[in-house]
């Protein structure tokens, strides 16, 4: 395993081996890289060097690519990487003193590498476990339920070098903890029945007339079928899952009329990114359900006339990568993928899964279109959108896992039934991600419309301070308001539900959270790269004590200056977690104030801090107090 | 019939394709930007150029003109995101002026004056980046990079040599340079390329050439930034 002295020769057979099983096409370039990162541990400059020969890119432009990226080490890291999840269920769970314990018996300061280069220790964010955490990820596996006696065993594995997949399989155990099942996730359909639905739709009158395409441009077969499917789709009134809340119809046929060029196709995408912290529905989706969105997929594909599709799975999933490519190779089995699908002539559609790498930018559209395209995940430019312009310059519609679910059973069942279910508004069912403090927290599926007081009840949640929807670009609810529903008509919600009870400093939920917008905004805009850092140091300046409020006021111009000058959505709610706290749970704040209107961030006994480490003090003369000093949260 | 949009008032007429920015400095009038430049692709990326469209703050320099558009953009609402936006790229890196060799020419000091920006405001940032001497010609003064891509876009699209890119995310993003040993005088780079000339600030300089135009008689000391465009 010591492969941080790997000879380049050995590093080159594994480069030409990666490259070559990804068809030596540089547009896969972040799969190249993490495949060559789970051979080698790290990405060495040898890897690098051999890239640059073999797929004829230049050097600056791979490490570009594998600096953007969380999960790519272009430093030796351990040969074990730990990282601590740490979204703020994490923190209420314990990580931190887990963290330290783990750092303690192995004898390595987070964030750095041991001396012998055995394991290394860091933070992450949310990695979707929240119903059965503290979770943890090591070499990109996830791991669960971390607890006192988990975290000496895994130091013990650790100390002994036990190779990963030697580890007991309860420590990779990832429950489903479906607590509530409506249409979705209650259903039996069998692979193929919806698509099997969609081909025997026929053209209802008018709204069809107007486009006749079929699933490959130009064939007269199934004339009906697509566009009635697609009829089918707007009839539904389906919206987005993946929180925008975009109509779905609209989106697949903007795809469908886009004109093609020479040589150029359409594309489906299904976003898998779920980077949202407290979310991990997609997750039970793909475990359980894995059938119901490909089929969905596959129902994309024939309604607008799409021949590829790829599955953009988070790295923090990478678990699920095999287990997906099994389900896939049993579909192609049953000519549910590949050509002719189930006879229809001209059927044909495959899907490819990509794995991305620690970036929760990724799950915005065009940033995880050029992900897929091998690039840096910045998010693009827009106009042009992706149904005009999307991978590759071509047509593409990107959506949520759920949303394909639910085109599925819409194609089963017909777009009137699922209009019928849920509000006015939001049509259909919701699936939340229910956490922190309540009784059973997992999966529940509603019809939308439900109130956020009957969510609370059914997960048996008590002395509820806030609850937190739709993670931290969502909206943090306070009791006062727990009889608003969720819908897009009130609440909207890509289906976090994290809740807080009284225990809970609300201040720190919302430095937790100002923390993973800092550490995931890509750097592309000036706002969001610099303002994310400002409020972030704003934050902990507060959480020092050192706060006044003049600082509310500088948090109230960032968060204008972010709202209207970022680039993408990530920079736009990056203060909504702070300015809803601010709003709702004010004297949360003023604990951590001083009275006066204004306190520099600079505290010189904080700077000494460094010093007393070194000197091994911690004597009152080697402080310098303040006046009022030691309210430290 | 050419095709028109108002700013701030005034009809500026534009071309099929053409962005904001393009028909706006066609017209004479100035918006300030730091990583548009006319001869190559918009990046979008300084955000300095926002403006108003219907109501909507959008990057001018990537968004294309519309008829009918109503594009807002020397207000003092967006002067004030845009004197913030400058005070953020000079604490976010290491720019200390009197002492540096492009004062006077540098686009993020000139389009500091003309915003009215009096102090950074914010607390700086402090960044510890390294020098890059290496090459005979060149010096990287990386601590005043403000990751405009200027330098990347003319070494990829005109010279044809990608010797830099961007690396890193978020506030850690970074320029990179195309050698293994990540120093400039290792790449192919030289005084002649396009992208020895495009820096909008310090980084990119020329060794042994400083101060040989003397502070007072450079650039922007005589004539404003917006004067490049207004009045043509
Ligand atoms: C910063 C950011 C992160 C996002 N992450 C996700 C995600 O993890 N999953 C997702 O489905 N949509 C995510 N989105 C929304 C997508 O951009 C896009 O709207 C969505 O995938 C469209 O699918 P839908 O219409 O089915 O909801 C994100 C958006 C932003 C701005
Ligand atoms: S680059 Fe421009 S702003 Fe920065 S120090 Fe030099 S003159 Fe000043
Ligand atoms: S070196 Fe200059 S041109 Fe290149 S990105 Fe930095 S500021 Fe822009
Ligand atoms: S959009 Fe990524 S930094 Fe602004
Ligand atoms: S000049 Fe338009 S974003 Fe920089």
């Amino acid at each position: 395993m010591a492969l941080k002295e790997m000879h380049p020769e050995a590093v080159a057979g594994i480069v030409d081996r990666v490259v070559s099983r990804w068809r030596r096409d540089p547009t896969c370039m972040v799969q190249i890289l993490r495949e060559i990162q789970e051979a080698c541990d790290w990405i060495p400059p040898e890897a690098i060097d051999r890239l640059q020969a073999t797929l004829g890119v230049p050097r600056t432009k791979i490490e570009g690519v594998a600096g953007f990226y969380s999960f790519f080490y272009l430093q030796p890291r351990g040969r074990y990487r730990v990282l601590f999840s740490d979204n703020v269920t994490d923190r209420m769970q314990g990580n931190m003193a887990l963290m330290e314990r783990l750092c303690g018996s192995l004898w390595v300061e987070p964030g750095k590498v041991s001396e012998d280069g055995l394991v290394s220790i860091d933070k992450t964010s949310c990695t979707g476990m929240c119903d059965q955490g503290p979770g943890m990820l090591v070499n990109n596996l996830a791991i669960t339920r971390l607890s006192v006696e988990r975290i000496d065993q895994i130091a013990e594995l650790i100390r002994n070098e036990v190779p990963l997949l030697d580890w007991p399989a309860e420590f990779f155990a990832v429950e489903d903890n479906i607590r509530k099942a409506d249409i979705l996730l209650a259903s039996s359909m069998q692979p193929g029945d919806a698509l099997r639905a969609a081909r025997e739709r026929v053209p209802s009158d008018g709204l069809a007339a107007s486009n006749m395409r079929s699933w490959r441009e130009g064939l007269p077969s199934g004339l009906g079928g697509p566009a009635a499917m697609l009829d089918e789709i707007k009839r539904a009134n389906l919206r987005g899952r993946g929180g925008a809340g975009f109509t779905t119809g609209l989106k697949w046929e903007a795809c469908r009329n886009a004109p093609l060029k020479a040589g150029q196709q359409r594309f489906v995408v299904c976003n898998a990114d779920e980077g949202e912290p407290g979310t991990f529905k997609d997750r039970v989706l793909l475990t359980s359900y894995a059938d119901l969105v490909f089929e969905g997929m596959t129902v994309a594909a024939y309604a607008i006339g799409a021949r590829r599709g790829f599955l953009y799975l988070r790295g923090e999933y990478r678990y699920l990568l095999e287990p997906l490519n099994v389900v896939l190779e049993r579909r192609r089995k049953d000519n549910l993928l590949g050509t002719n699908i189930i006879g229809i002539p001209g059927g044909d559609f495959d899907i490819e899964i990509h794995l991305g790498a620690g970036a929760y930018v990724c799950g915005e559209e065009s940033a995880l279109i050029e992900s897929l395209e091998g690039k840096r995940g910045t998010p693009r430019n827009r106009p042009p959108f992706p149904v005009t312009n999307g991978y590759l310059d071509q047509p593409t519609i990107v959506n949520n896992v759920e949303t394909f679910a639910a085109a599925a059973l819409i194609a089963l069942n017909g777009g009137e039934w699922y209009a019928g279910i849920g509000t006015k508004h939001s049509a259909g069912t919701k699936i939340l991600s229910v956490s922190g403090d309540c009784e059973r927290p997992g999966i529940y599926e509603y019809p939308f419309g439900v109130s956020v007081r009957q969510v609370l009840e059914d997960c048996g949640a008590k002395d509820t301070q806030a609850v937190q929807v739709s993670g931290p670009s969502g909206i943090c609810v306070a009791p006062a308001e727990f009889d608003r529903v969720i819908g897009f008509e009130d609440i909207p919600t890509a289906g976090a539900f994290t809740i807080f009870d009284n225990s809970r400093d609300m201040f720190e939920v919302a430095r937790n959270y100002v923390h993973f917008f800092q550490h995931e905004s890509c750097g592309f805009c000036t706002p969001c790269r610099v303002g994310t850092s400002l409020l972030k140091n704003l934050m902990d300046k507060l959480h020092n004590g050192c706060g006044s409020p003049y600082d509310f006021a500088e948090i109230e111009k960032l968060n204008q200056l972010l709202q209207s000058m970022s680039h993408c959505g990530l920079g736009h709610t990056a203060c909504n977690p702070v300015l809803d706290t601010i709003e709702k749970f004010r004297p949360a704040y003023e604990k951590h104030m001083r009275q006066a209107d204004f306190e520099p961030a600079f505290d010189l006994d904080r700077a000494l801090a460094a010093a007393r480490q070194m000197t091994g003090r911690d004597d009152p003369a080697a402080h310098i107090i303040k006046e009022e000093f030691g309210e430290d949260a | 019939m050419t095709q028109t949009f108002t700013l701030d008032g005034k009809t500026v007429p534009f071309e099929d394709g053409q962005t904001i920015m393009q028909a706006a400095t066609k017209a004479g009038v100035f918006i300030p930007h730091l990583c548009y430049h006319p001869e190559f692709k918009p990046h979008g990326s300084c955000k300095l150029c926002t403006v108003k469209v219907n109501g909507r703050q959008t990057a001018s320099c990537t968004m294309r003109a519309m008829p009918g558009m109503v594009v807002e953009s020397d207000t003092e609402e967006i002067n004030a995101e845009r004197r913030a936006l400058t005070q953020m790229l000079f604490v976010e890196g290491n720019h200390f002026c009197p002492s540096c060799e492009k004062s006077g020419n540098c686009q993020l000091q000139a389009t500091a004056y003309h915003l009215g920006m009096m102090s950074p405001h914010f607390d700086h940032f402090f960044p510890n980046r390294a020098v890059d001497a290496s090459h005979p010609e060149v010096l990287l003064d990386f601590n005043r990079c403000i990751l405009c891509s200027l330098c990347v876009r003319a070494s990829r699209d005109v010279d044809g040599k990608n010797v830099f890119a961007l690396s890193g995310r978020g506030i850690k993003t970074h320029l990179i340079v195309n050698a293994k040993s990540g120093r400039l005088g290792d790449t192919d780079f030289t005084l002649a390329d396009k992208a020895a000339q495009v820096c909008p600030v310090g980084v990119i300089l020329v060794k042994r050439k400083g101060f040989s135009v003397p502070i007072g008689e450079r650039t922007y000391d005589k004539a404003p930034i917006a004067a490049t465009v207004e009045g043509r």
